[in-house]
């Protein structure tokens, strides 16, 4: 099909332009990656081995195919290094998309409930912090908490603490530096699917005899659980690959898998364990994805 | 219409209700002197209205009348801001909601959509704290009462506009409320639903006993199911009467135009003498018309006469007698007709400048006297058929 014809018909091309994408921009660059997982370190330019060369023709090509093995998977299983990563990673997005899931409710529950002009100023003041560079804030934290920094200056100056309290480089520094971060992305969807709940629904539960503690947890909170699913999806699976926060903020006895990968890449140029690192990565977060999205499926089918 | 008035004639059935003992002189409900303001606007005004126990009201008025903020506040969902709210004799206008004898039909149902219609029936049972093997007995009750058998495990969004209905009227009355609170229950539904549910509504209503409150702006629905109703407007009550008298003998004109199709005729009383008054309207000419029970005020009335009073006919009606009854004729020529199926309705250009709507029953399959438009007709009606009200 010429890409006239496909311009033709736009709805067609609407219907493919998502494939399209996922094709362009992630298919084939993990295409590249998994490759590369199964490659070799060398040193060379490209730093693995082996590399296809297509215009070589078919033998050389097969015998390139022959060299790859899963040796970086059984490494990345075997070594305390790599397996540790992973877990502190999985446990830092438990634990932060916890501690948002806490915070994060109770705002989008108070957002919901205000009056409709007073809704879309709460909503600005959410997204507010999107207008300064993500990496701008970061740094500003490290300003906030460093040894003179602002809070230790104001604890100090309310006679809280006598001497300054080390802060930075610490994993409440990061976890505050990643409940802050990542609060927007916890608030949003709670707040759409709360702001839609039918008040009547919670008139009838009263008028039922539903004290309002007892309505919220039989008809709110089960009704916000799609909210709840999606706020917590969009946390922990970016916590999860997270880098900047945990290298900025956090202290350098323990890595997350992010931290690792970019050692092993750029410093260590071992780009085949890097690779593997991210595929085996990628396919941890595929589990929640895919339970996620069997829940909306079935929610669907209930309908 | 105006028949189905004889039905609220009939006796209540042996009431089952669980309302307690209320003094003889004590109505169940007593609403007195509540008021609701919004900001500036009095959506309720210094209302007072006693309902019966097993007695079926309609409330019923224009939208913004004030009739689904007096609901709210027998639900508990508004609080007055003066007035009582005695129930048995009780002042719940402060009680919370979720600790009222009352349950309420939302107009959209609010069915839970994440419980079961079995789950969404028992709800109120559990927050009652009922034991569960009565709580699966009240609801197999309930079910079979409102005709859903084999819809239990579904839920709200698997059922038909008629089914959810039939779950949240199912819903309110497990508990079995004092009072029945019904906030436009019916109005979601397409016009044949809705006709047979009226009827349904109204024989549960007879079976269990329970006192019905309706909120609704239908008028055929008010009459169709209500022993009485009241008529609001601006947060007041106009008018508290059984449907007849309410079509039959409004209060005022503007119930008179509210409930059903109404010929006003402006005028002046002439004279008056053995219950009757003639009247000289600005463009219908003399009429004579039966003097009202209330004395009247004022000399500048208006004459009230329904459509299906005014009869047509090609020559002016002979009186029964002479000196009977002083039939009023009135001359013109017919302007529009509309067949409607069991009725045809008319509209007449009178000489004198009125134009008057008449109907008149389909009661013959092959009418060959059927008017035309532009042919000329004698309307006439009697005195009695007249309502004198003042403007």
């Amino acid at each position: 099909m010429s890409a006239r014809r496909i311009f033709a018909r736009p709805a067609q091309f609407a219907a493919i332009a998502p494939y399209l994408w996922m094709l362009l921009f992630f298919l084939v660059p993990f295409g590249f990656v998994l490759k590369i997982s199964l490659s070799q370190t060398a040193i060379a330019q490209p730093p693995y081995l082996p590399v296809f060369d297509l215009t070589a023709g078919w033998p050389a090509l097969k015998a390139a195919l022959s060299e790859l093995s899963l040796d970086n998977f059984k490494l990345l299983l075997t070594d305390s290094l790599y397996v540790l990563s992973y877990l502190r990673s999985i446990v830092v997005a438990l634990v932060s998309t916890a501690i948002l899931l806490l915070i994060g409710y109770p705002i989008a529950y108070g957002m919901a409930r205000l009056p409709r002009r007073w809704q879309s100023v709460a909503m600005m003041l959410v997204i507010v912090p999107f207008w300064t560079s993500f990496l701008i804030r970061i740094y500003a934290w490290i300003n906030i908490l460093q040894h003179d920094g602002l809070l230790n200056k104001t604890l100090l100056a309310l006679h809280i603490v006598s001497a300054p309290v080390v802060w930075l480089s610490t994993d409440s520094a990061m976890y505050l530096g990643i409940v802050y971060s990542y609060l927007p992305f916890m608030i949003l969807p709670l707040y759409a699917t709360l702001a839609k709940l039918d008040p009547s629904l919670l008139e009838a539960a009263a008028d039922l005899g539903a004290s309002q503690a007892r309505a919220f947890w039989l008809v709110t909170f089960p009704l916000s659980l799609p909210g709840v699913a999606a706020g917590v999806l969009l946390c922990f699976i970016p916590i999860v690959g997270e880098f900047v926060i945990p290298d900025l903020l956090a202290g350098s006895d323990s890595m997350m898998i992010g931290q690792t990968l970019w050692l092993e890449f750029f410093t260590n140029k071992d780009w085949p364990v890097a690779s593997a690192a991210a595929v085996v990565l990628l396919i941890l977060l595929l589990a929640p994805l895919l339970i996620y999205d069997r829940l909306q499926r079935r929610q669907l089918e209930a309908r | 219409m105006t028949e189905d008035v004889s039905a609220n004639d009939s006796p209540k059935d042996s009431a089952k209700t669980e309302a307690p003992a209320v003094a003889a002189d004590l109505p169940l409900l007593r609403i007195d002197g509540v008021t609701k303001r919004f900001g500036g606007f009095t959506a309720v005004d210094k209302l007072s209205l006693d309902i019966r126990a097993g007695e079926f009201f309609a409330l019923l008025g224009p939208s913004g009348c004030g009739k689904t903020t007096l609901l709210r506040m027998l639900a508990g969902f508004e609080t007055p801001d003066a007035g009582k709210i005695l129930l048995g004799g009780k002042d719940i206008a402060q009680v919370l909601p979720h600790q009222r004898p009352l349950n309420m039909m939302f107009q959209n149902y609010a069915l839970f959509p994440h419980l079961s219609v079995r789950d969404n029936i028992a709800f109120g049972l559990k927050r009652a704290g009922m034991p569960r093997h009565e709580i699966a007995i009240r609801v197999a009750e309930m079910v079979a009462l409102v005709r859903i058998e084999g819809l239990e495990k579904r839920k709200p969004d698997q059922l038909s506009g008629g089914q959810k209905q039939r779950v949240a009227l199912a819903r309110s009355l497990a508990r079995r409320p004092q009072v029945l609170l019904l906030d436009e229950p019916l109005a979601a539904l397409d016009k044949k639903l809705r006709e047979s549910t009226q009827t349904e509504l109204t024989e549960l209503q007879r079976r269990l006993g329970m006192t019905f409150i309706i909120v609704t702006h239908d008028q055929e629905e008010a009459m169709t199911v209500a022993s009485r109703i009241g008529v609001m407007d601006c947060g007041r009550l106009e008018q508290v009467a059984t449907p007849r008298q309410l079509y039959e003998a409004p209060a005022s004109r503007w119930i008179a135009e509210f409930v059903g199709d109404i010929n006003m005729l402006e005028g002046q009383v002439e004279s008056s003498e053995d219950h009757r008054l003639t009247i000289s309207t600005r463009d219908a000419g003399t009429i004579v018309a039966a003097e009202p029970r209330q004395p009247l005020t004022k000399t500048t009335i208006c004459v009230a006469v329904r459509p299906e009073k005014v009869k047509l006919s090609r020559r002016g009606p002979v009186s029964d007698g002479a000196g009977a009854i002083p039939i009023n004729r009135l001359e013109g020529v017919v302007t529009e007709v509309n067949y409607l199926g069991g009725v045809t309705t008319y509209k007449v250009k009178l000489d004198t400048g009125a134009v008057l709507r008449a109907s008149m029953a389909n009661t013959v399959r092959l009418d060959m006297d059927a008017y035309n438009a532009s042919q000329r007709v004698t309307a006439w009606f009697t005195p009695d058929d007249c309502v004198v009200l003042e403007q």
